[in-house]
């Protein structure tokens, strides 16, 4: 059990790395962003190891890892999404479950080996006061406080919940990134979507929580580059004038004045913000119709996961031990 | 035919953009106040906000929740019956200091389109604007109504940061700004006026709809104007339009 007191201390940690719940919703009519997690199930797999809601805040990690201090208390800790490393104490957590981590402890997040994004989640939630009904950090806006820095204490909510769960390794989706023509795709030449389609792209280094920004064929608009600002969301293919694509991501503004090419389904922007600088990444076009039926796909994949969630000392079953098998990382087999 | 002017534009399987016409112009922005009113009012399932721009409103729709089919031609039949003026908009007096460091850029606004800085000032103060839309930053409000005399293409290099509550130009629209950012605009003024202030009770002064004018004021009734703003107060005068 933890007290009211319980907190954790950043020791340190990259400048990417902030709080993150799924987002702000209800005020992007005054020009306010969501922000929120980059990676919804990965944060959502994080939280239900610790008996939260798939929701609530945790800890995102971008590319770089950290160290924290557990203060005041025990926490139960688990980490998801990018390929990466959690001790606590020096002892390996192994990937996909929860853990203990005692008052006085160093947890310590590696750096992320594939992927972009890590979530740490923390039973009982963090005990910090939303701004506009978020945790989430917007770095633009500065709204929900700072990026985490050095020395930074987060405390942590009373909870009992203190059993270690375990998940199923994930199998997740490959291929190409999906996306539902327009809004305005009449803004460019003929063919235009065709040859983003095939086309190979590669996100750019200069990429970030608001947009990224990819490398490949440019495309050519059939006018005026410029439209009468519109509203966008995470996932809008907006091209300015170079022709360069850029696909807004969970930070993005909430209008824009550019003519945007496509939309990616909701089903792929977890797997895209996942795919780190200087990777390939390719787009393929599917029907609205189809893109709402990947939508509810995603969500009972998620739910189906989440759905093999079980205390770790239970008795696994024999699907779970092969699947085990075959789990990157540590397994202490305890 | 205002039913052939309407189109439906999905924004993937998560938004769909109602779009009214493809200008800058009170009447379609009208139109888009309108539907969101009635979008809000339906209280169609799946529906998480809406956004109202110059010309069109983006309603975000979250998939799972939402029946597509039916929730798409709702929101047409719902775009073809909105009648403008359902709601009456507040007509805001805005206090602003022109120019000197409060407006580094009205000297160039003046001398770009021969004319004195005292006649920008009144041609500027002298207009009323419609808020159209606000975005980009919490409480950036963009207006339109701007003279055409002081319309002035934006900076090709954006300053870095320019102060909140700066009054100004970005080609042929004006603006106020909320909190310090990037941008383009020419600064002609500054309003202590806070669009946005997270400790109000209402964060955002102005809604779409809204008209504003602005009236000069003195470096005297800046300071108090902004003490007492800094403080909480709204300092803008307010009436029914």
């Amino acid at each position: 059990m933890q007290s009211a007191l319980t907190a954790i201390r950043v020791i340190d940690c990259g400048p990417g790395t902030t709080l993150q719940d799924r987002g702000r919703f209800g005020y992007r009519r005054f020009g306010v962003s969501t922000a929120g997690a980059m990676d919804r199930s990965s944060a959502a797999i994080a939280n239900a190891l610790v008996g939260n809601m798939q929701e609530s805040a945790c800890v995102e990690f971008q590319m770089t890892g950290g160290r924290m201090a557990v203060e005041g208390g025990t926490l139960t800790i688990a980490l998801a999404g990018a390929k990466s490393s959690l001790s606590i104490g020096g002892r390996q957590v192994p990937v996909g479950q929860s853990a203990l981590a005692k008052s006085g402890e160093i947890i310590r997040i590696g750096p992320a080996r594939k992927g972009v994004f890590a979530y740490l989640a923390v039973a009982g939630g963090f005990d910090l006061e939303p701004e506009m009904g978020s945790l989430s950090f917007h770095r633009r806006s500065k709204m929900g406080g700072e990026a985490l820095k050095s020395g930074d204490r987060l405390p942590v909510k009373e909870t009992n919940n203190s059993e270690l769960l375990i998940v199923e390794s994930p199998t997740p989706r490959s291929g190409p990134i999906r996306i539902v023509a327009g809004p305005q795709v009449d803004s460019f030449k003929p063919g235009e979507l065709n040859r983003f389609c095939s086309g190979r792209y590669i996100v750019r280094p200069d990429s970030d929580r608001m947009a990224f920004r990819l490398s490949g064929p440019n495309i050519e608009h059939s006018g005026d580059a410029n439209i009468i600002s519109d509203g966008v969301l995470p996932g809008s293919i907006q091209v300015p004038g170079e022709g360069i694509p850029i696909v807004l991501m969970r930070d993005c503004q909430t209008t824009g004045g550019y003519p945007k090419i496509a939309t990616v389904i909701s089903a792929d922007l977890d797997r895209l913000a996942q795919t780190a600088p200087n990777e390939a990444v390719r787009f393929s076009p599917v029907s609205l119709d189809e893109a709402i039926a990947a939508a509810r796909e995603a969500n009972e994949w998620l739910q189906r996961l989440l759905a093999t969630i079980r205390p770790l000392a239970a008795e696994p079953s024999t699907e779970f031990l092969l699947r085990a098998n075959l789990i990157d990382g540590a397994t202490d087999g305890s | 035919m205002i039913q052939g002017q309407i189109r439906l534009r999905p924004c993937g399987d998560s938004a769909v953009t109602i779009e009214f016409g493809d200008r800058i112009d009170e009447r379609l922005n009208e139109r888009v106040v309108a539907l969101e009113d009635a979008v809000n009012e339906a209280r169609l399932p799946g529906i998480i906000e809406c956004v109202p721009t110059y010309r069109s409103l983006l309603v975000h729709i979250d998939p799972l929740l939402a029946k597509h089919d039916s929730l798409l031609a709702e929101l047409r039949r719902l775009a073809i019956e909105a009648r403008p003026n359902l709601r009456n908009g507040q007509l805001w007096k805005v206090p602003v200091l022109y120019g000197g460091n409060h407006g580094v850029d009205l000297g160039r606004i003046a001398s770009g389109h021969g004319m004195s800085e005292e006649k920008v000032v009144s041609i500027h103060s002298g207009s009323t604007y419609r808020v159209y839309m606000v975005g980009f930053m919490p409480g950036f409000t963009y207006l339109g109504g701007l003279d055409p005399r002081l319309a002035t293409p934006r900076r090709r290099v954006p300053r870095n940061l320019i102060p909140g509550g700066s009054v100004a130009i970005g080609g042929a629209q004006a603006a106020i700004t909320s909190n310090p950012s990037p941008s383009g605009w020419h600064l002609i003024g500054r309003t202590p006026v806070r669009c946005f202030d997270p400790d109000r009770a209402s964060p955002f002064l102005f809604e779409v709809g809204d008209s504003v004018s602005f009236e000069p004021i003195g470096t005297d009734a800046w300071d108090q104007l902004r003490q007492r703003s800094a403080a909480g107060e709204i300092v803008a005068t307010c009436s029914p339009h």
